[in-house]
């Protein structure tokens, strides 16, 4: 559990390495229900001119937060999480991808006791969610 | 084929309603490599003052999806779905969804833009329990491209 007190625009409350398998995807298939092929096959990827299999954005989406959510005390203290899907993520059928977050604390509102925690995502360098912002309520 | 402007606004039945089960939080916190405790295990999230295992903050999507299927099954709205990539997407909590809960999503256009060719449709899907309270807000905005 995390609290305000002591808290400062500016400061890196987690970093987090993640490594996207074509297993995770499949796995993500299951568990959201979103079944499109450029999800899971080469082919169905580069029939619509894709460089390979990508992973979910909303994968992407729901894996980037966690390292904001363990260190806020738990998924129960999110109050508002949005992204700006900007590049896709490539996963390789060997090496995967590997995704490398960055959470860093934009904003925070002493009144409401919250905290907007401003997320970097890099896919090879590359950021691949833009405006990516998590607010949270803190103790 | 064009995005039909006339959507914007336009809004849609409440989807049946979802019941959400304690093994699909704990499927969907495995697949969004969540290691919550409050996610996974049902003592660690009624010690944190939940009634039940609490959902990832992307498991809105799951109920959100059912009306967005709305949308884009909709013959009047143009939307060929071959054509569509997701562009942002939002969730806006009053309280996280937990197991056990019975959701229904309400669908709103609330934006249809051209840009380039391209048209972007932003749809808002008020998720409520089964008291009809708000729990979340999904919004995404789906750029559809055109003919290239």
């Amino acid at each position: 559990m995390s609290a305000l007190e002591g808290l400062a625009v500016g400061d890196i409350v987690a970093e987090r390495e993640i490594v996207l398998t074509r297993d995770s995807l499949v796995r993500y298939a299951g568990a959201s229900g979103d079944f499109n092929p450029i999800h899971y096959r080469d082919d169905a990827a580069a029939s619509v001119g894709l460089p390979g299999v990508l992973a979910h954005g909303m994968l992407t989406m729901g894996a980037a937060v966690q390292p904001v959510v363990d260190w806020a005390g738990g998924a129960g203290r999110v109050r508002d999480y949005q992204v700006r899907f900007t590049r896709p993520v490539v996963v390789s059928p060997e090496d995967g991808a590997l995704l490398a977050v960055s959470a860093k604390v934009g904003a925070i509102d002493r009144e409401a006791r919250t905290a907007r925690i401003d997320l970097t995502v890099r896919f090879g360098g590359d950021t691949v969610l833009g405006k990516a912002q998590v607010v949270v309520a803190l103790d | 084929m064009a995005v039909n402007p006339a959507i914007q606004g336009r809004s849609y039945p409440q989807t049946p309603p979802y019941l959400v089960g304690r093994e699909k939080v704990r499927e969907f916190a495995r697949a969004v490599l969540a290691t919550d405790r409050a996610s996974l295990d049902v003592e660690a999230a009624r010690a944190a003052g939940f009634a039940d295992l609490v959902a990832p903050p992307t498991f809105a999507v799951v109920v959100q999806e059912h009306s967005l299927t709305q949308l884009l099954t909709d013959p009047e709205a143009g939307i060929d779905f071959t054509r569509v990539v997701h562009g942002d997407q939002r969730f806006s909590f009053t309280r996280p969804i937990v197991a056990g809960d019975e959701l229904t999503a309400t669908l709103t256009v609330t934006s249809v833009k051209s840009l380039g060719g391209h048209s972007m449709v932003t749809a808002s899907s008020a998720i409520v329990d089964s008291a009809g309270a708000h729990v979340v807000t999904a919004t995404s905005t789906l750029v559809v491209r055109g003919d290239e």
